[in-house]
């Protein structure tokens, strides 16, 4: 029971990360119904900035509490905004153009885009894995109360981090103008411009939104395996574009549901079975969930889309 | 036949005559990448007007429409807005200078409620209060829409999308409105609902540009009519006049 709930975390925290890039899949395939294949390398370029960020800073073990969260957030807002501000510009260059053009001709695109990030990472960062730095110690938070079972505190935070981003993504969505403007844009983007609603401009804000969360992400990332690799996006995008298809994609309740459901699923595969058929066992599911439910768990014609 | 057209007794165009101009389409060209789909339109609608324009399919009734609104750019041609040139307009910025479409197959925004697709219509608006004392006025138009405020527009039935869309559409406090083919695929009696509804909102101030197949029912709602056939304007004449014209009555009334 003891070993269960420890797993369980540790699925839980890792199933944050993939959840938050599952999202950027589902934000941009849910208006403009392309599968971006550049989105797990723009994570791993975010989580580069992060890191370079904490570099800099130069933060310890031992600097007061009070300036490592400072570093902290001043390293996941800074990603935030690269992976927003990039992702935009990739909306940009590779994609807005072929808006009109058979579906095969983005597609390509976004695997010419994701080359192009991989070798910016490989000579930003070089070929080797980069250590990250953890500034705040992973201290067990569930010590005081003689808990067998052990919280980090990253873990902590990482599922903090992630539920207060996935509020607000929520609030931005359902709540405000260009919510509203990005939910008509998925469902119909003629009648949305008829209604006075500038296409362009609510699709570079839904890359601009996934491009955030892919930053916060990269962050989390580092804080929970201490290294980043430049080939490391294709994988960890790879598994989150599988949670976005299998929560159903385009949907955004989905995409989280699928991201906690890879990283439980890694998780336990990793202790029980053996990490080398992890990725067997997570494409299995997904295999195994598409037979019978072709649209994913929560993807059906009558739930909401972006 | 002729019974039911007397349910819509046409305006007299002649009071129109000293109306100014509202919309002015000329000698508009739009292609479908190599396939000119409009060669030369050049159609007039004046201040308080229901004009329409008949047609068989594939005329190019919709996309004279399209091309108005801003969804598709002629490549030759003007088109003005009460003199104002809106045919390099995107069609966001189109329906901020007046002109709001209510287009064909309807579009609403099915997984959203009515509410919702009627808050879009007025979008660009920013004047609160009117906003909810236009959507009091939908509703006295179309009472069933207040009805299903709560619901999602895509489990309506046609006839109550198509209230919808003409709701939503008006929610933009268009000084021009764009109606597609209202009446397709709707139970005569809804037909003749929505004709009745399209008179009202022109007699409440709009002027309307009316695209549709029914030929009878609207040249009986509008003040003038223009034919068009294979991406050109072929006749054009008051509706009175039209309702007479040989050729449109074998062409589109269906008499042999």
């Amino acid at each position: 029971m003891q070993d269960f709930l420890q797993i369980l975390i540790t699925g839980i925290s890792l199933g944050s990360v993939f959840a938050l890039i599952a999202l950027g899949y589902t934000l941009v395939y849910g208006i403009i119904e392309l599968i971006n294949f550049a989105h797990g390398d723009l994570f791993m370029l975010s989580s580069f900035a992060a890191l370079t960020v904490l570099d800099r800073l130069d933060i310890g073990f031992r600097d007061a509490t009070g300036s490592k969260v400072l570093g902290m957030l001043a390293a996941l807002i800074v990603a935030m905004i690269f992976g927003a501000l990039v992702n935009v510009l990739i909306e940009r260059l590779a994609y807005r153009r072929l808006r009109n053009a058979p579906r095969l001709a983005p597609l390509i695109s976004a695997l010419g885009m994701s080359f192009v990030l991989v070798q910016i990472g490989q000579s930003w960062k070089g070929s080797a894995p980069v250590s990250f730095p953890r500034p705040i110690a992973n201290q067990n938070v569930l010590a005081p109360f003689g808990s067998p079972v052990t919280l980090g505190l990253n873990n902590l935070l990482t599922i903090v981090v992630t539920i207060l981003l996935l509020i607000a993504l929520s609030y931005v969505v359902n709540r405000t103008r260009i919510g509203k403007a990005m939910r008509a844009t998925a469902q119909d983007r003629d009648a949305s411009a008829l209604m006075g609603i500038d296409i362009n401009r609510t699709i570079a804000f839904a890359f601009l939104l996934g491009g955030a969360l892919a930053g916060a992400a990269g962050l989390m990332f580092g804080q929970f395996t201490g290294t980043m690799a430049f080939q490391r996006g294709f994988e960890a995008g790879l598994k989150a574009f599988t949670a976005a298809v299998l929560g159903g994609i385009g949907n955004l309740t989905g995409a989280v549901l699928g991201g906690f459901l890879i990283g439980i699923t890694q998780a336990f595969s990793d202790f029980y079975l053996d990490p080398r058929w992890t990725n067997s066992v997570i494409f299995g599911l997904l295999i195994l969930t598409l037979v019978f439910r072709p649209s994913g768990i929560l993807g059906d014609s009558t739930t909401q889309k972006a | 036949m002729s019974d039911q057209t007397a349910n819509f007794p046409a305006g007299a165009p002649d009071a129109m005559n000293g109306a100014a101009t509202m919309l002015e389409v000329e000698d508009v060209h739009t292609y479908y990448g190599q396939i000119e789909a409009l060669k030369g339109i050049s159609l007039s609608v004046r201040e308080g007007e229901i004009v329409t324009l008949i047609g068989g399919n594939g005329a190019g009734k919709t996309t004279t429409l399209r091309t108005i609104s801003g969804l598709m750019h002629p490549r030759r041609g003007s088109i003005k807005l009460q003199g104002r040139p809106i045919e390099a307009l995107a069609a966001h910025d189109v329906v901020a200078q007046g002109i709001s479409h209510s287009p064909e197959g309807r579009r609403i925004f099915p997984r959203m409620t009515v509410r919702e697709n009627l808050e879009l219509g007025a979008f660009r608006r920013k004047d609160r209060a009117e906003i909810e004392a236009d959507m009091d006025r939908v509703f006295e138009l179309f009472p069933r829409l207040k009805e299903r405020v709560t619901q999602k527009a895509g489990t309506m039935s046609g006839g109550e999308q198509q209230m919808l869309a003409m709701g939503r559409a008006l929610m933009a406090k268009p000084t021009v409105l764009l109606l597609d083919e209202p009446s397709m695929g709707l139970a005569p009696i809804l037909v003749e609902q929505i004709f009745n509804i399209v008179q009202e909102i022109n007699a409440q101030g709009t002027t309307i540009l009316l695209v549709e197949q029914n030929a009878l029912m609207a040249l009986s709602v509008a003040h003038r009519g223009y034919v068009i056939e294979t991406g050109n304007i072929v006749l054009h004449d008051d509706a009175k006049a039209l309702q007479q014209n040989e050729l449109v009555r074998k062409a589109y009334l269906g008499e042999e």
